[in-house]
């Protein structure tokens, strides 16, 4: 390839990690961190099993125990029977073909999309994968990360690569500058809405512009957390100082001539100016107001000051329909406003919003306030380091003061499997990524926000606008 | 994976869009570590009522539905989660293939991983797939020649080369993976990334 031909970020680092170029336009991709759980591996061990193999990089392959997990508690039979079966299913497989697991009560255990960059694994130019589609996270970094089914877990354990076509790249340019109390939540949600669930489908995004250059860490693991819910499989962002200082020191991250060589490796990785991307959209961050989801899919996001759509008012009959089944599984009204419809649970938690930042964010809402009367508001940290951290500033007593529950870490009501879960029929205001119907359970209706948005629920027990608690 | 043979079927439609992996699998029977036995879970949520009885107007659950090897989903089917579960649920339950105007990136993966056949087809042979599905027409899914032939059409479609051949002789991609072991070793001694990242633990198996 011409030196002089412009590369994206995503160009550069699937350049650098075909193992061989196949037929018709398929490669053996290397896979440079291996991320492991419990939900998504046992039947990949049992494929290893089967065939006699073994892990082929123990030392690029890291475990943990996250969805399944019981907040309450530390000991695993809490969870239920089955649960506790995979738990102990997973620390049989990591003991017998010698994977490093955090499992409960480890120092490091967490949501595995938490601990990967906390730990410093997650690293700029990587390619990562995990059995799990909010991989995605990890392209904060400029890492190509992206979720794989578990007989590719199988793959990957045996053999470190992939069978992978290249896919299309889709460049999103955020101008702008988002207001107070506008957060990257709302940022992705608003553009998840502009571009629909599959909006990026065969597609990664590469998120760049000067909104996204201002942004935390933490804020930019929000929004390539979600890529995934816009069909794109990995998101992407070039790294920057931001991201070096964020990975410098950290457990796994490298250390003396080893840093300055990555470094220096790191720095060549972001796009190159003119680079061609397949397509490109633009969102302009200035005017966007906090947003919440009314419907059954991420797309069905508004900012929090509009109505609920009227399907009357919807052109595509398709399209129409969605939302007419939506509205009635949400028990939401065509055309009401959504601010001050009535809530019943609120959950702070999962790989995308519960993070130090997040707790931190939370808690400026909490802070002198109460949980409103009969509803329910979980705090669940995504880690055990980010719990130890939000406990040493005091943001656990924040929650429980106003009469939340501060939990254990754990991706817990997110998806509903550990016992943490909505009732059939309550609403609730949460900051993870994903409303479909069931998803915290059967018959649950889950409306996505900011963790502002979501503590400001809590207080008031109805959708509200975080930016009045903010000012009062 | 055994061989891809062509078969004939009738269909079922469930043609909403954006059908995700959690409502062909709820989360709540992934406490598996087992690939078998998820067929009685496959939708479980929009099949049964909270009462766990059978809802009679549930496409799966119409007496035309037993025993169609062919489901007609719509945009976008198997978005969401990566759980390929949902792929185990779907075969578990008696699908061989699945007709949809558009699959999730990860779904069609996980799908053609485990020999359920994803076949793309929009536009008007669409609309007449789930018309003829619902006059209970017989299917022939015919992947050697890239058709499906109902008594009123023919409907070819397109796949990637590799994956076709990998369905057809009933291959799964890790044995050639592995054929290229020398090039992942030499891969690995100038990996641009950097070496090992984790100090591993020992193993019982293998070294
Ligand atoms: S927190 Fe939710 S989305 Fe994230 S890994 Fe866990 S279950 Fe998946």
């Amino acid at each position: 390839m011409p030196a002089d031909r412009p590369r994206t970020l995503y160009d550069k680092i699937w350049d650098g990690h075909v193992v061989t170029e196949g037929e018709g336009g398929v490669s053996l991709l290397y896979v440079d961190l291996h991320l492991v759980h419990e939900v998504t591996s046992p039947q990949a061990f049992a494929g290893l099993r089967r065939r006699g193999l073994k892990v082929r990089a123990r030392d690029r392959t890291l475990a943990t125990a996250d969805h399944v997990t019981p907040t309450r508690s530390l000991n695993i039979a809490a969870a239920g029977e089955l649960a506790a079966k995979q738990l102990r299913s997973l620390e049989e497989n990591c003991e017998e073909f010698g994977i490093r697991l955090y499992t409960m009560g480890h120092k490091y255990r967490g949501i595995v999309h938490v601990i990967g960059p906390e730990l410093g694994l997650t690293q700029p130019g990587q390619t990562i994968v995990c059995g799990d589609s909010h991989t995605s996270t990890h392209g904060a970094f400029g890492a190509l990360a992206f979720g794989i089914g578990t007989t590719e877990v199988e793959y990957v354990l045996a053999s470190q690569c992939l069978l992978e076509r290249k896919m299309g790249n889709l460049r999103v340019e955020c101008e702008g500058r988002l207001r107070p109390g506008v957060t990257s939540k709302d940022l992705i949600l608003a553009l998840i809405s502009k571009i629909g669930v599959d909006g990026g489908a065969g597609h990664v995004i590469e998120y760049a512009g000067p909104a996204v250059r201002r942004l935390s860490m933490e804020s930019r693991m929000t929004i390539c957390n979600m890529s995934i819910e816009a069909g794109a499989r990995a998101g992407l962002i070039s790294p920057d100082d931001t991201t070096f200082e964020y990975v410098a020191g950290r457990e796994f991250a490298p250390k003396g001539p080893e840093w300055d060589r990555a470094l220096n490796r790191w720095r060549t990785l972001p796009s190159d100016p003119g680079a061609p991307f397949d397509k490109t959209v633009s969102l302009d961050v200035s005017g966007l107001e906090p947003f919440i989801s009314f419907g059954t899919n991420p797309s069905m996001a508004i900012p929090i000051r509009s109505r609920i759509p009227d399907p009357a008012a919807i052109a595509d009959a398709v399209e129409r329909e969605q939302v007419v089944r939506a509205l009635k599984y949400m028990d939401l009204g065509a055309g009401e406003p959504v601010i001050d419809q009535k809530i019943d649970v609120v959950f702070i938690g999962s790989c995308t919003n519960a993070r130090i930042e997040d707790m931190r964010e939370a808690a400026r809402i909490f802070r002198g306030r109460k949980v409103s009367e009969g509803v329910r508001a979980l705090v669940v940290p995504g880690s055990e380091q980010v719990r130890r951290e939000a406990e040493s500033e005091g943001l656990d007593r924040v929650f429980t003061e106003a009469g939340a529950e501060w939990r254990l870490p754990g991706c817990s009501m997110c998806l509903g499997m550990n016992g943490d879960h909505l009732a059939a029929g309550q609403r609730s205001v949460s900051t993870s990524n994903r409303n479909f119907e069931g998803r915290q359970g059967p018959g649950g209706r889950t409306m996505l926000g900011s963790p502002l948005t979501a503590a400001a629920a809590a207080v008031t027990g109805k959708v509200t606008d975080p930016r009045e608690l903010l000012r009062a | 994976m055994k061989r891809f043979r062509t078969f004939a079927t009738r269909a079922v439609a469930i043609a909403f869009d954006d059908i995700d992996t959690d409502q062909i699998i709820p989360a709540r029977y992934l406490t598996t570590v087992d690939r078998t036995g998820l067929g009685g879970h496959l939708f479980h949520d929009w099949r049964y009522g909270g009462d766990g009885e059978p809802m009679p107007e549930f496409a799966l659950n119409r007496p035309e539905a037993e025993g169609a090897r062919l489901l007609i989903a719509g945009r976008n089917f198997g978005c969401g989660s990566s759980r390929e579960h949902a792929v185990w649920a779907l075969m578990d339950h008696g699908f061989d293939a699945v007709i949809a105007p558009s699959f999730a990136d990860i779904f069609r993966k996980n799908a053609l991983r485990n020999g359920l056949l994803p076949i793309r087809v929009d536009g008007e042979m669409y609309t007449a797939c789930i018309e003829e599905a619902a006059s209970r027409a017989t299917f022939i899914v015919d992947l050697e020649n890239s058709v499906v032939t109902t008594p009123a059409r023919t409907i070819p479609f397109r796949i990637d080369p590799f994956a076709r051949n990998c369905l057809l002789e009933g291959l799964d991609e890790l044995s050639y993976i592995l054929c290229h072991d020398e090039a992942i070793s030499a891969f690995e001694a100038s990996n641009p990334s950097g070496s090992s990242i984790i100090p591993p633990r020992p193993a019982r198996r293998g070294r």
